[in-house]
Parts: C-alpha cells; structure tokens; sequence
C-alpha cells in the first residue's frame, strides 16, 4: 500500500512535466507553416480565402495563441485528439488502431533485451577479463554499433530471403485466416525479427550495465561479508549481488522507455507493422500534425506510465526507497 | 608467555606469512615473514597505522585476500588445520563455521535488501541442517545475546533501520552464530560514536569470556588495546616489530617504533592551564538551525541540529567543541563560517555580525576541513589554491605568491612544492596545505572541523603540535571542532560540550575534564578507551615532533 | 600526457581512434578522390562489387557510384554527429552546471524542462521538429543537438550535485571567491571527465539518428548519406542486398570506432573504474 502510494505521488510530480510538455509542442506548432486549415484546402484541392477564413474562424485559430493553447488542453483533459483530415477519422481512433501492435513490439523486445542483456552481463561480471567477458563485451560493442534499420534489412535478408524460416513483414497472414491461438501465434512469428532489431541496442546497453552493476556490488563490503560467512558463490551472487545489481538495470528500463518508442518508428517502417511508430512515420510525410501531435501525447503518456511501474518495481526491490533515504 | 600449541583446539597460529602487494605498489610484500600464535580464550591485538598490512592479515586468515594479493609462503593453522593450503572449498566451509570476521564499516557490511534475520540465518542454512523453525529460534537466540533492543523486531528490520551500533551487534551475532574457535575483528569500533564503541568493545570482552573463542583484534587505537587486549602485537610495514603481554607493552615498550606510537597518543590530561584575556574573538548567541522542513511531495522528519547554542572564544585562545556524531557540532562549525545559514541567533566576529557577503567574511572566518584528500581541488596546483584567496581579495599576485611561500614554509612544508599537485603530498602535508590557506587569508577566527581525525597517530601529534605552535606565534583564535577528547584535552584551553545540538558543559578543559558537571560529560570521559592504562597518557607531551618551519619526518 | 599514456595501452582504444581517423581521412579525401557529384549519374545501375574495376563497391538503383557516395557520407556522418554533440554537450553542461551547483527553485525548474525533454521519446520530437522546420542538413543537425542533451544535463547535474559541497570547492567559497570561479575553476574541471566520456556516446547516438532519418527519406535529399542509400537498396533488397550492406557497415566501424574511443577515454580518465 505504501509502495503504492509513493508511486502515485510521483506520478503526480510528473503532472507539471506532462503540462510543460504540451504547452512546448503547442507552441512550437505555431512556428509551422500552414495550419490544419492550409492541410484541409489542400485535400480539398484548394479554394478561397474567405472560406479559409471562415474556416479558421470555426475551428477556433482566429483566438490569441494564449486562449487557444488553453483550449487545447481542455481537448487533451478530454482524450480528443482533434480530427485526422489524412484519414478521415478523430486522431484518437487511429491512434487506439495502431497502439496494440507497438506494444507488443515494445513489451517483446523489453522483455528480450531484459533478459538476455542480465544473463549475459551476469556471465561476463563472473568471467571478468577472461574470454567469456571478451567476448561478450565485444559482442555488445558490435550490437551497440549497429544500427536497427540495417539489422532489420539484414536478417530480411538471411532469415526471410534466403532461409525462409521467418516471415519478411506484417502484422500476421491475413489470408489465412487464422482465430484464436493460431492467430496469437502467427502474430509471434512475424513479431520475432521485428523483436529482435528492435531489442539489439538495447540489449547491448542493458548487458553493459549489468556487467559494470555486477563488477561495482562484487566489490562493496556486505559482499565481503557474504564471503566470510562461508556462502557458495553460487548463492553470494544469487541472494546478495543479483537483487543488488538489478536496481541501476531497472530504473534504466523508465529512462529508455522513450528511446524505445522511438526506435519503433524505424523498426515498423521495416518491417510495415500497422503500429504507433509507422503511424508518425506516415503522418510526417503527409504532413499531418494533428495526428503527429497525438502520438507525440500518447508517447509521453505511455513514458509516464512505464515509470510509474518502475517507481512500483523499484520500490519494491529496494526497501530504503520506502523510509525516504 | 608460554607459546600456544599450534595444534591445540581453538588456537590460531600464524608461521611465517609472507603475502604478496600486485606490481606497482609502494612496496613488494604485504606481509613479511610474520609469525603470531593465538590460544584459544586469548584476545590479541594487532595494532599499526595504515599501511602496516594489520588488514591484510585479517583477510589473510579469511581467505579473503583482495584480488591482486596472494600468499607467497608461510602457515595459518587452525587447531592444526593449515587454512593456506586449503582448497576454496575447503576454506569456504572453514569460513564462518570456524572462523569468523567482524568487518570495520556497519552500515555497508550488510546487504541493504535483505532483512537482518535473513542475513543471520544464512549462516546455519549454509553451514548446518537445521530446520527452519529451528533456525529462526537460534536466530533470535543471537540477537538476544549480543543485547540488541527488541531482538524480534530486529529480525524484520532492514538494515538501515538499525543506528551504526546496533548493526555492528547484529554482525557480531552473525559472527559468533556458529560458535567459532577464532573470531577476526577489523576496526570493529571504529566507525562507531565513543560511547557505542564502549559498550561494543565491552560486549566482545564478554561473549569472548563466555565462550572462550580466541579472538584476533585489529586496531590503530592504543587506548582500544588497553580496554580490550590480553597481548599485543606491533605491525609496521609489513613486518612483525614487537610481541607482548599488553601490560608490558604499554608500560615498558621494547621497539623504537612501539615507543614512538606509544609517545603519539594524546595524554587525556590536560597541560596545566594558561592565562587567558577577555576579549572575544568570536561569539555565538542562541543559535539555532533546522533541518529538513516537510516538502510537497517528501515528508521528512525535523532535526533539531542547534539549539540555542551560545559560546564564547576568547582571543588569542582554543576552543574545544566536543560532542559525538548528530550533536551538531559540525553544524555549529559550518554556521560560524557562513557556509550554512542559522535559522535563530547571532554569530559576531570582532565585535560585529557576521557580514552576509562571501568576500567580507573571508577575512574574518576561515575554516580548516577533516578530509585531507577532498580538501584540495586535485586538479590544480597547491599553491594556486592558497594564493587565489588573497587574490580575489584584491592582493597582487606577486606579493599573494610570495605569501604563500611563506607561508608554506611557516607550516613546515618547503616552499618549492608550491607548484605541486595535491596527490603529490601526504595526507599530513595536504592538512599543513589547508592550514596555510586558511592562514593566508588573515583570519580573525579559524574553525577546525575535525582536522586530525582522518590522521594516523603519529602524524595526527605533528599536525597538532603546528596547530598549538601557530596559536603562540601568531595569537590565533581557533574554534576545534573534535570527537576525540584526547585531542581536545591536548590544544583546547576551554572546551563546550555538546549533545542534540544543546551545549550542556562549558568552562577551562582542565576543569571540565577532572571535575564534569554534567552526567553526559562524565559518560563520554568513562567512554574514553584506555583511560586509565598506564602507558597511555602518563608519558610527556608528545615532543619528538620536528619544531614547526622543518620539515617533519615520517610523513 | 598521463592520460595519452594510458589510453594508448589499451588496444581497443587505439583501434577505435584508428577506426575514427579512417572515416574521417576518407571524409576528408573525398573531394579529391571523387570530385564529382556523387549523387550524379555515374554508369549502368545495379552493378556488382567488383563487377566493374570502376566502380569497386558497386553502383546504386539509380546508377550512382557507391564508392563516391560512401566517401561523401563519412563527411556528412562526421560533421553531423560532430555539430550535434557539441550542440547537446554545451546545453547539457549549462543547464545540469546551474541546476547542480545553485539547487533549489533553479534546479526544479530546469529539472522539469530535462524531464519533459526525456519523456518525449527522442526520435519521434526528431520527427516533429523535421515535420515543423524542414529537413536541410543545419535544421536537422540543431534538431538532433536539441533531442539529445537532457542525458548530459542529468550527468553534469549529479557531478555538480556532489562536487558542490567537496570540500576543496567549499573551501574556496570561504576564500571569498565569486560564484563564476566556483563553477569554471573548481567544479567544471572535476566533473568534465564523465561528461567527455559520455559525449562519446552522444555522438554515437547523434550518428545513429541521422542515419534513421535518412534510411526514412526525411533527411535532406541533396546530401550523400548513408541512411539514405541503405533506404534506396529497400527496394532492390531481395536480389541486390549489397546496396544496403554496404553503407550499413561503414555506419557500424564509424559507431564502433567511436564507443571505442569512448571507453578508452573513460579508461584513462578514471582509471580506478578500469576495465569496467
């Protein structure tokens, strides 16, 4: 209950966070040329400028910047998005159609870049400086190194071209027709690549601070007193360094929560999965603001909540977070 | 002293450790060629300074040697068990079930995730097969016994949830869980308030009596081995200088190192008194300081850090300001010089306030730090650092730099070494440096906020010596913030006493030390270890500390 | 010089700066090597690597030379991950310098504007910023400079945080020594070697965004880039996979040559975390 607690009240300190946010990317549509009047005569194939002054007067952008920022974000207090005039719906509804797949891909790479990035800075931490390390490390290098687009190209290449294991793109064979667990697992086999490119650099980021977290806990002293109580070194690492070490790799999870989502956008683009990141891609070239904004918004709403769950983990992995020091 | 056996039960014996330093450090061997033989029942001391491998040794016996170091020769048995010879295995099981350590830092000896119980019952889940019932009956059995208060509840708590006292209890528990032959103990006091450490050492005594383990005691305080020791034991660089009953030791010393130690130790005592002036060169009037006001979104709890203090120093005088760790004496310190603002009350320097503006109190106020490696900007050069004072106090940078040299030279450093970096010095040197920029900018008032306290003994009675030397020559006024009142009974004429931030006891040092008032005095004097050793604090001021303008030796 | 001395006996480190001179030294060769447009047409397209003795590396869907354009695009990689880092280095150091050494309602306010920054993701503000400004090279160079600064803000604040109250830096406080000595003369030297380190890792990053934007044709067009080629081999990915391979690798030694120097750096510069 207390965790809780003390994860609302931050939740509430990034309240003013969230305002400065929207009133920064408000302000800074200003300074974009053409307004969604501009986009709305575009797609209407032009017309006069008493009707786009009509039109400004209707939506309201004929108000001082201060008002409409105001209105703005009563709309936003609202979930309205506003309307997409790219396509044709409120920028909420095509939002909410595209959120699904960009989470999955996020919660699958999260997962995997978790998991294997521990595993792997736990090996080099208990090999430290000897081949296992080496090579671990220089594997992270390598996977820090590469960019996820190539990767992505890449593995199409090998797995989806030439091996023909894995499928190229999409978000699973509509043709087929598959309900219910076939469905869920014709989805998980198209989401492997995507999940994996999308995962590298992070996996290499995670395995590097695993690694340094293990080498710096293996030298404080409670360790030392493990030790010197006779503990397996098995057990040394696994009661006293790993919960330890743990700490820094989550609160990394809620600073890289937003380099992930931005990192969809390219891995969706490879691999044209129907998601929020392909979404802003598309929205950028069509020069849809409105929309782009939205995501913009559900974005940090999504960074929020991801660290409101890892203020809940680490509260709960570390009990001087409860006691205030 | 008849020799233990080496192979009795219980006794620890040590044959010609040698231990290896990695290549590159100050000196080849860690250890050369000691030998110590402990009986079971016998508490051993093993005192040195920094530097002399006392550490080393502990770990070595451990099996816990620092990555880098390695036993080149020599034995360490147990009850006729060679533990150098074991496997890691072997020596795994030894650890904690026959021997056991005792570590100098509680609040990082224990994992902060972990409940205290948890950590205790480890070790009869690793060494034993008791059931688990069992265990947290024997658990809480231990903590019983080391007289923790509340044993249950010290079972569930976390370990920041214990004060620095309690956890060192609930490691000593955690060591003497198994019954061991030897118990190790590093600095086990160390880090501890004076009267914490009383009580602590006087709980090892005990269980150690009770039980009849052999315990190992590694120390660098001579009054810690007059409370505690059956017989001593000299390290000085490695090396094994001298070996004896504890009453001998002190009193008769036979090695030329153990006299110069032995001569270092403050005497309790003080000199007799001299006559002071009544002019004040700084006075604190109902002072008062808060800390931690609740927040938006954080509640915390309100500190009471100074509470109406009131002192006066006198001109041309020293005054001691005593107190254990949370008094607010290092408050009180950093509110003098301006460094923290006061909530209530009023500092006057010469007769009038405190000026608010940095520039015009720096000649006025000027503080001497505890920390003699973080008091200097490692990035530039040591008499850069003393001379930008006087600069930005408008003196010209030539006569500034000549100053400096000067006054280099006045601390007993050479002059030439102006240009140097600060990890080019000593730790005694960096503290002649932070006196001299204080110095440099002329103050009315020094504050000293512990300056000897992260000193070894001998090197901490040279600082002290220029400290006293410079308030004849130059008249200063210090104001000596301290936990040692060894030291303060040394260069202190008066002294306040201070405790949750209130003064209760304040007058002559002579007076206050031989005649306390206040039963808080009296219990941080009885606390005092060694107090009334012979050997320690009988001898003559310590005075084979080179006079002050030469350079000092042993640094 | 102690530093020179320890960052030289890593091998890594040295590779690493190798590899960072290559690229640049191509960079710096490509005008003269292939003075003319390399986003010109060149011979047939879709040439193999060493098909042609011409055209080394190949030739692209449009028939431009590879070779040129990966000359070119070291130049263009360089200089962007270059400006930007220095963009991101000099906000990161100002805000995290006020906010870590006055504290306070300072340190609040512009810890909050770092949090605001830090939970938009990056590349989608890249994105935006591209959408709203334009996609010219000086646009897309301040727009990545101004998405990546907040890590820096955050590492200065924490070193300014801690060394403020050391006290060597309290001590010249006491001196009577000005606020501005303070942070450029006492603190700014302490904590600059983690944020150097760290700017390494900016530049990486920087590199990296500008090759995304580029792989997505949102960068400038008129400008030989490496993102750029490996999205026009999307198309022809299936037969002519070396169009896309091929910038990927230059992008990979660039980006690895640059993380090595930064561990090197690190390695030197705090040698007592050595090998971690």
């Amino acid at each position: 209950m207390r965790v809780l607690l003390l994860a609302l009240r931050r939740l509430g300190a990034s309240i003013p966070t969230l305002l400065l946010i929207l009133a920064g990317l408000f302000l800074l549509l200003q300074l974009a040329p053409g307004d969604t009047v501009d986009a709305l005569m575009a797609q209407m194939g032009g017309g006069d400028a008493a009707l786009a002054a009509e039109l400004r007067r209707f939506y309201g952008l004929d108000l001082p910047v201060m008002a409409r920022l105001g209105d703005y974000l009563w709309r936003l207090v609202r979930l309205d998005l506003g309307f997409s005039a790219i396509y044709g719906k409120p920028v909420a509804t095509v939002i909410l159609e595209r959120l699904p797949a960009t989470l999955l891909l996020m919660t699958a790479s999260l997962s995997f870049a978790f998991a294997a990035g521990m595993a792997l800075g736990v090996l080099a931490a208990r090999r430290v400086n000897r081949w296992p390390d080496t090579l671990i490390s220089t594997l992270g290098l390598v996977f820090y190194a590469t960019p996820s687009f190539w990767f992505g190209l890449m593995a199409i290449v090998v797995f989806s071209v030439h091996l023909q294991w894995l499928p190229a793109g999409g978000f699973g064979d509509v043709a087929m027709g598959y309900t219910g667990w076939e469905a869920a697992l014709d989805i998980a086999w198209h989401l492997v690549l995507p999940t994996l490119t999308l995962g590298l650099i992070f996996l290499a980021i995670y395995l590097r601070i695993m690694r340094a977290s293990m080498l710096e806990v293996l030298s404080l002293d409670f360790v030392r007193t493990a030790r010197a109580k006779g503990l397996t070194e098995t057990r040394v690492v696994a009661r006293h360094v790993l919960r330890n070490a743990l700490l820094p790799m989550v609160t990394l999870i809620g600073l890289q929560a937003g380099t992930m989502l931005g990192g969809s956008v390219v891995v969706e683009s490879v691999f044209a999965l129907p998601g929020l990141g392909r979404l802003a891609y598309e929205s950028v070239v069509q020069r849809d603001l409105n929309t782009l904004l939205g995501i913009v918004f559900v974005s940090a709403l999504l960074v929020i909540a991801v660290n409101f769950v890892v203020d809940l983990l680490y509260a709960r992995l570390d009990p001087r977070i409860l006691s205030g020091r | 002293m008849p020799a233990a056996d080496a192979t009795a039960p219980g006794a620890l014996a040590i044959e010609a450790l040698t231990v290896a330093l990695p290549p590159g450090a100050d000196r080849p061997l860690a250890l050369r060629n000691v030998s110590l033989r402990l009986a079971p029942g016998e508490i051993l001391c093993v005192v040195g300074e920094s530097g002399s491998g006392k550490s080393v040794m502990a770990t070595a016996v451990m099996g816990l040697l620092a990555p880098g170091l390695r036993i080149v020769s020599g034995r360490i048995l147990l009850s006729g068990t060679d533990l150098a010879s074991l496997s890691e295995e072997g020596l795994r099981r030894v650890r904690g079930r026959r021997v056991a350590m005792v570590f100098q830092e509680p609040m990082t000896a224990l994992n902060p995730l972990m409940t205290v119980g948890a950590q205790l019952a480890e070790m009869w889940r690793t060494h034993t097969d008791l059931a688990g019932a069992e265990i947290a009956a024997r658990s809480l059995e231990a903590l019983r016994e080391v007289a923790l208060p509340d044993p249950e509840g010290a079972l569930r708590a976390f370990p920041h949830e214990l004060s620095g006292g309690q956890r060192q209890r609930a490691m000593i528990a955690m060591a003497l869980a198994l019954e061991p032959e030897a118990l190790i103990c590093d600095e086990p006091t160390t880090a501890l308030d004076v009267t914490t450490q009383a009580q602590v050492l006087a709980l090892v005594r005990d269980l150690q009596r009770r039980r009849g383990t052999a315990v190992l005691f590694i120390t660098h305080d001579f009054g810690v081995v007059a409370e505690i020791a059956d017989r001593v034991a000299v390290m000085q660089r490695g090396v094994l200088v001298e070996e004896g009953p504890v009453s001998r030791v002190l009193t008769a010393p036979a090695h030329d190192y153990t006299r110069r130690l032995l001569a270092a130790v403050p005497p309790l005592r003080a000199p007799p008194a001299r006559r002071l002036g009544s002019e004040a060169a700084l006075e604190v009037r109902g002072l008062s300081k808060t800390y931690g006001a609740a927040g938006l979104f954080r509640r915390r709890r309100a500190t009471r850090a100074l509470d109406d203090v009131s002192l006066t120093l006198r001109r041309g005088t020293t005054l001691g300001v005593v107190g254990e760790s949370g008094s607010g004496k290092s408050t009180l310190a950093r509110c003098v010089v301006g460094l923290l603002a006061a909530d209530g009350g009023e500092i006057r320097v010469a007769g009038a306030p405190l000026p608010r503006k940095r520039a015009e109190a720096a000649g006025l106020v000027q503080m001497v730090f505890q920390d003699p490696y973080a008091s200097l900007n490692p990035r530039r050069r040591a008499g850069e650092q003393v001379a930008q004072g006087p600069v930005a106090a408008g003196v010209p940078r030539a006569e500034a730099v000549a100053r400096t040299r000067e006054l280099f030279a006045l601390v007993g450093l050479d002059p030439a070494a102006v240009s140097r970096f600060p990890h080019e010095f000593s730790g005694g040197q960096r503290q002649r440096i932070g006196i001299a920029r204080a110095l440099a900018m002329r103050p009315q008032v020094l504050v000293a906020d512990e300056p000897v306290s992260a000193l070894d003994v001998s090197v901490q009675a040279q600082v002290l010596e220029l400290l006293r030397d410079l308030r004849a020559r130059l008249g200063l006024s210090t104001l000596f913030i301290t936990h040692d009142l060894r030291v303060a009974a040394q260069v202190c004429d008066e002294v306040a006493v201070m405790r949750n931030g209130a003064v209760v006891e304040a007058g002559p040092v002579a007076e206050v030390f031989a005649r306390p008032r206040h039963d808080y005095t009296r219990s941080l004097l009885a606390a005092v270890p060694g107090r009334e050793a012979p050997g320690l604090g009988d001898g003559p001021p310590p005075s084979m500390v080179a006079a002050a303008g030469a350079r000092p030796a042993g640094e | 010089m102690r530093a020179w001395r320890l960052y030289a006996r890593s091998p890594a480190a040295l590779l690493g700066a190798l590899l960072v001179l290559a690229v640049a030294a191509m960079g710096l060769a490509a005008p003269l090597l292939y003075p003319d447009d390399p986003l010109g047409l060149a011979g047939r397209p879709l040439q193999w690597p060493g098909d042609n003795p011409r055209f080394p590396l190949g030739t692209d869907p449009s028939g431009r030379d590879i070779a040129a354009q990966i000359f070119h695009g070291a130049r263009v990689s360089l200089l962007i991950g270059f400006a930007a880092t220095l963009i991101a280095v000099a906000i990161g150091i100002a805000v995290g310098a006020l906010a870590g050494f006055y504290g306070g309602a300072a340190d609040t306010a512009l810890m909050r504007v770092t949090e605001a920054f830090q939970t938009l993701p990056n590349f989608l503000l890249l994105l935006l910023l591209v959408a709203v400004f334009g996609s010219d090279l000086r646009t897309i160079t301040v727009g990545i400079g101004a998405v990546s600064w907040p890590p820096v803000a955050r590492l200065t604040r924490a070193e300014f945080l801690s060394l403020r109250t050391r006290e060597f830096t309290q001590a010249a406080r006491l001196q009577g020594l000005g606020d501005a000595h303070l942070i450029l003369r006492e603190v700014l030297p302490n904590a600059l070697p983690p944020v150097l380190v760290y700017a390494s890792v900016v530049m990486a990053v920087s590199i990296l965004l500008e090759s995304a934007l580029s792989f997505l044709q949102l960068s400038d067009p008129n400008v030989p880039s490496w993102g750029n080629l490996i999205g026009l081999g999307r198309n022809v990915l299936r037969t002519e996979w070396f169009v896309s391979a091929i910038p990927g690798v230059a992008i990979l030694l660039t980006i690895l040559g640059v993380s090595l120097v930064g561990q090197g750096l690190n390695d030197a510069l705090n040698p007592r975390l050595a090998g971690r």
